[in-house]
This record gives structure tokens, C-alpha cells and sequence, in this order.
């Protein structure tokens, strides 16, 4: 433990703390608390008037508002439930394959499969489009040759399949993160309670299920709500495949694109500040809803092991 | 130490399941950087052919250079990514020593109110945070950037470092004390070096999301002095949809630099994600 602290050390606590606690608040703190003002605010005249919940209403009242919400919303929660039925079990999978011993070229596999998720979102997002362009034929190409051309559609052209696409993408680049997490997870687990399992002839996959996966529960667990953030934040990828309209028709947007659009205006529709702080606030709200569940529901009722 | 021995049709499968992951997520790669080395022509005709001298070409990357002015944007990225990381491991340490070291009155509110970042996008206050940069006169300036990685890095860079820490023994401060150290001698001195490694986890796990944000160079700095290598790529490639040699060439020099970078760095980045910090 430390020892007594004396009067004249207190100094030194202001001068280390008040670099980050300045820049944290000026850009954090209150730009969020900026959001919400903007939001009960509106543009008359040029003048800022307060409006109350106004805007709230608007967006959840008018039917062109809070159709474009909700379809947002949905959006992101379908984007969300791919990552979490594909990215998820595939991350697991590969680091549960990585963690055997006796496997060799670990460092090579490892190295490679990360390296889309090093990527931004904008050579993702171009590198696909191109692949999957009908124009190009490199995707139609290799369905030809396992004899499947027929299944050919243009994915991210078709109001259908467009979103789906963009969250396997957006899979294809993420898988990495859940693999190096778990993997990490997997190695920290003492080799005494694996060689325990294996006296009571508990070993390969069914040491995976009954043993090891109980143990990284919680790993898993953070990296759903790391999911979750990151899914209901989701913008760039959309915007660089599919532009600030969501297109086609729109069947692409989430609350990320529409927020971007309300505020900054596109094409006809001048931007609204006021409006866009307030899908910023609901974002804002989904996204703490999401992880109080988690913290209060979730990861309390998490058994925890201790080494 | 005798482990019970593993099936060889087990490992088997496994390998042959990781070559078709690993090929799943090198193909899009290799497919656009060997396609930017050829002729039009042949990029249609054969795609997944190797260049030979007589499809070998180098027009799209003619164009490329003809036109963007890469070598500025690489460097604003470069300037805003260092320059984030360092504010973020500088200040972010500070206030982790502050909170690990002494006790005082709101220590742990203090604690508190700035791990709250960890869970809140910043993007949310976009809209405020572009007001200020407007007022403070910092619009179109790397300065906007690296203040606003700066404030997003900082809550996660504290509550790993304050973990770190306070595993640092408090014998040597106190014989630092003794010695007539100051506190600030004491941090930079005998704490800073002993962190190293944790320091080098949180700037692994801030450099990427930074060097490939869109959203706030978009936003805050969209001039095209300031342009980093991420917009310059998107703003670029956007505008050459139909000149597939400069859309590829573009694609594979924005693909280079990160490339070179994880690979200097791929070691300590997966150290530092697999030593512990998520437990």
C-alpha cells in the first residue's frame, strides 16, 4: 500500500489528472450533453428555440420520420444477429482449432485471418463491390466452376439481399476479433484442469463443450456486447458500398446513415441539426439499453471461475 | 509433460478447415493487388490469372499518382495517428498513476466518470463536437482529429493502465521517495518504463481503429490538405469507378501501408491482445 499522502504531494494529482479529464470532457462528456440540448431545440428563423421533447415527437409522430427510424433500427438489429450467429460461432470455432498444441503453422493462420480485420472499412467495402459486380464476373466466375452459376444474383444491387451482404462482409472483415479474443481466453486456461479432465477421459471436442467453453463464457460475453456497440454504431461500410441513401431504396439504412443524412442534408433536403441530434440521442439510448440488459441481467448471473 | 495423443484425422481436418478460412480471407486481397498489375483487357478476361509480360501493366498506378496526392494524405494519417497515440498513452497514464497512486476525496468517482467513456460511441456528440471545432477555429485542421482520438482512446487507455499499475511495487516508490524523488520523477522515471508493455496494448489496440477512421475526417477535416489516406482513398476510388486499372491500383495503395505496418507490428499486436486483457 501506499504511504500516508502528505499535504504537499496533492499538487501532483491535479497536474496528472487534469490533462485527460480536460480533453475528455470538452470532446466527450459535453458534446454529448451538446447532442441532447441540440435536440430539444429547434431552427426558427435562424434562432435556436427550445422545444422540449418536439422533435422526439416529430420523429416517432410523423410517419416519413419514423418510418425511416424504425426501419433503422430494424436494420441494426438484423445486422446484429448476423454477427452474432455467423461472426461469433466462426471466431470460436478458428480459436478453438488454433488453441489444439499439436497444430502446427499456428502463427501463420492467425496472422492471415486477422488481416482483413487491419483493413479499413473503405478498401473492404470497394474490394467487395468489385468482386461481387456482375460486370467484373469474379463471383459469378467461381460459382461456374463448382457448377452453381445459376445462384449468381447482384447481391448488393437487390433490395432483398443488400443488407445481408453487407453484414456477411462486415463479418468476412471482423471474424478476426472474436478469434484472437477467445483465443487468448483458451491459452489462460490452466493446463491442471484440462489433465484433470483427461484422467476422467474427458478429452477433443467434448472437453471443448463441457470444459473449456464454460470457462470463456465471459469472454464471449464481452465480446457480444462489443458486437452490440459496434453493430448498432454501424455506418461506414454502408456509406462506402452503398452511399449516404442507403441504397437501394433505402433497404440498406441504419440509424448511423439516416443520423448522417438528417444532419448534414442530401440532395433535396437540407440538413437539420436538430434533428439529427435527436436520432443521436435515441441511438445514444438503444445503445445504453443494450448494455445495462447486459451488465444487470447478463453478466451478473455469469459464473465466474477463479485460477 | 504428456499430453493424450490427438487423433491425426482430427488435425487433419482441422488444418484443412483453417487453409479454407485463411484462403477465404486473403482471396478479395490478392485478388485486387494482382489485378492492379494488369492491362484493362485483362483484368476482364482472365481475373484469376497471375500478370504475365505480355498482360503486365502499370496505367492504373499512373493515374493514381497523376492524381491524388497519396504521399500527403499517408502522411496527415501518419501525423494523426502517432500524434493520437501519443496524447492518449501520455495523458492516459497520468491520470492512471493519479487514480492507482494517491487517495484523495473522488477517487473512485473520478474513476468512474471516466471509465463512463468506455461504453459511450463519441461519435454521438458529432454534432456538438463540430460546433466547438468550428467556434475554437480548428475545422480542417489535424489538430480537430488528433483532439478527438485523443478524448475517445483516453477512458479505455486509463482503466487498462490503472489496472497495470497498481501492480507496480510500492516499495521501489517509496525508496524513489526516499531518495528524494519527485512524484513526477517517480512517474516518468520508474513507473513509465516498468508499464511498457501495457502502454504497447493500448496503442496496438488504438492504431487501427484511428489510422481507418472515415466518419470524423469526413466530418471535421474533409479539406483537402488535411485528407487522410482512408478519405483520400474513399473520396478517390469514388470518383474512377469506371477506370478499373486506377481503382484497383488506388485499392492496392491504400492496402500497402497498412500491410507494411501490421506486419512490423503483427508481433506486438497479438502479444498485446493475448496477454490478458480480456479475462
Amino acid at each position: 500500500m501506499t504511504t500516508e499522502t502528505r499535504p504537499k504531494r496533492r499538487w501532483q494529482i491535479l497536474v496528472f489528472l487534469a490533462p485527460a479529464v480536460l480533453v475528455y470532457t470538452a470532446l466527450m462528456i459535453l458534446p454529448l450533453f451538446g447532442t441532447l440540448k441540440l435536440a430539444l431545440y429547434e431552427n426558427v428563423n435562424e434562432q435556436q428555440v427550445f422545444v422540449g421533447f418536439k422533435n422526439f415527437a416529430t420523429l416517432f409522430g410523423d410517419p416519413n420520420w419514423s418510418e425511416a427510424f424504425w426501419r433503422g433500427l430494424k436494420n441494426n438489429t438484423w445486422f446484429f444477429i448476423i454477427h452474432m450467429l455467423v461472426q461469433n460461432p466462426i471466431g470460436v470455432a478458428i480459436a478453438a482449432m488454433l488453441s489444439v498444441p499439436a497444430l502446427r503453422f499456428k502463427a501463420f493462420y492467425r496472422t492471415a485471418i486477422f488481416i482483413p480485420t487491419i483493413m479499413s472499412f473503405v478498401i473492404v467495402g470497394f474490394a467487395w463491390k468489385l468482386i461481387l459486380s456482375p460486370l467484373w464476373g469474379i463471383a459469378p466466375g467461381l460459382l461456374d466452376a463448382v457448377g452453381l452459376k445459376h445462384l449468381f444474383q447482384p447481391w448488393l444491387g437487390k433490395e432483398e439481399y443488400a443488407l445481408t451482404t453487407i453484414a456477411l462482409i462486415s463479418v468476412w472483415q471482423y471474424v478476426g476479433i472474436p478469434m484472437m479474443l477467445i483465443y487468448a481466453a483458451l491459452l489462460s486456461i490452466p493446463d491442471e484442469v484440462l489433465e484433470a479432465g483427461e484422467i476422467d477421459g474427458i478429452t477433443g471436442m467434448k472437453a471443448f463443450w463441457k470444459i473449456k467453453l464454460p470457462l470463456i463464457l465471459p469472454s464471449i460475453g464481452i465480446i457480444s456486447i462489443l458486437t452490440f456497440v459496434g453493430n448498432f454504431n454501424a455506418f461506414d461500410l454502408v456509406y462506402t458500398i452503398e452511399g449516404a441513401m442507403a441504397a437501394p431504396n433505402f433497404s440498406t439504412e441504419v440509424m448511423g446513415t439516416l443520423m448522417f443524412r438528417t444532419f448534414f442534408g442530401h440532395q433535396t433536403q437540407p440538413g437539420d441539426p436538430n434533428m439529427g441530434s435527436a436520432i443521436a440521442m435515441m441511438m445514444f439510448l438503444v445503445i445504453l439499453a443494450g448494455v445495462t440488459i447486459y451488465l444487470f441481467f447478463i453478466q451478473t448471473r455469469m459464473r465466474r471461475y477463479q485460477f | 509433460m504428456q499430453r493424450v495423443k490427438h487423433n491425426p484425422l482430427n488435425l487433419a481436418l482441422a488444418h484443412l478447415a483453417l487453409i479454407i478460412y485463411t484462403i477465404i480471407a486473403l482471396f478479395p486481397v490478392l485478388i485486387i493487388i494482382i489485378n492492379s498489375f494488369k492491362t484493362r483487357k485483362a483484368i476482364f478476361r482472365d481475373p484469376l490469372a497471375l500478370p504475365n509480360s505480355e498482360t503486365f501493366s502499370l496505367i492504373g498506378y499512373e493515374t493514381v499518382l497523376k492524381q491524388g496526392d497519396y504521399f500527403g494524405y499517408f502522411q496527415n494519417s501518419f501525423i494523426v495517428t502517432v500524434g493520437s497515440l501519443f496524447f492518449i498513452l501520455l495523458f492516459g497514464a497520468m491520470a492512471a498513476f493519479a487514480l492507482s497512486e494517491y487517495r484523495f476525496k473522488g477517487n473512485t468517482l473520478m474513476g468512474l466518470y471516466l471509465a463512463l467513456g468506455i461504453m459511450i460511441p463519441i461519435r454521438l456528440g458529432t454534432v456538438a463536437i463540430l460546433q466547438f471545432m468550428v467556434a475554437t477555429g480548428l475545422v480542417n485542421t489535424l489538430t480537430a482529429l488528433i483532439l478527438v482520438y485523443t478524448a475517445s482512446g483516453l477512458p479505455i487507455a486509463i482503466f487498462i493502465l490503472s489496472e497495470f499499475m497498481r501492480q507496480v511495487s510500492a516499495d521501489l516508490k517509496d525508496a524513489g521517495r526516499i531518495d528524494g524523488l519527485s512524484e513526477y520523477r517517480i512517474f516518468f522515471q520508474l513507473v513509465l518504463p516498468l508499464v511498457r508493455p501495457a502502454l504497447a496494448t493500448v496503442a496496438v489496440f488504438n492504431m487501427i481503429p484511428i489510422w481507418n477512421d472515415l466518419w470524423f475526417p469526413l466530418i471535421l477535416a474533409n479539406s483537402e490538405e488535411t485528407k487522410t489516406l482512408t478519405l483520400g482513398s474513399q473520396v478517390f476510388i469514388g470518383q474512377f469507378v469506371t477506370d478499373w486499372n486506377a481503382v484497383l491500383s488506388g485499392l492496392s495503395m491504400a492496402i500497402l501501408p497498412v500491410m507494411i505496418l501490421y506486419i512490423i507490428f503483427s508481433k506486438q499486436l497479438i502479444r498485446g491482445i493475448t496477454s490478458g486483457a480480456v479475462k
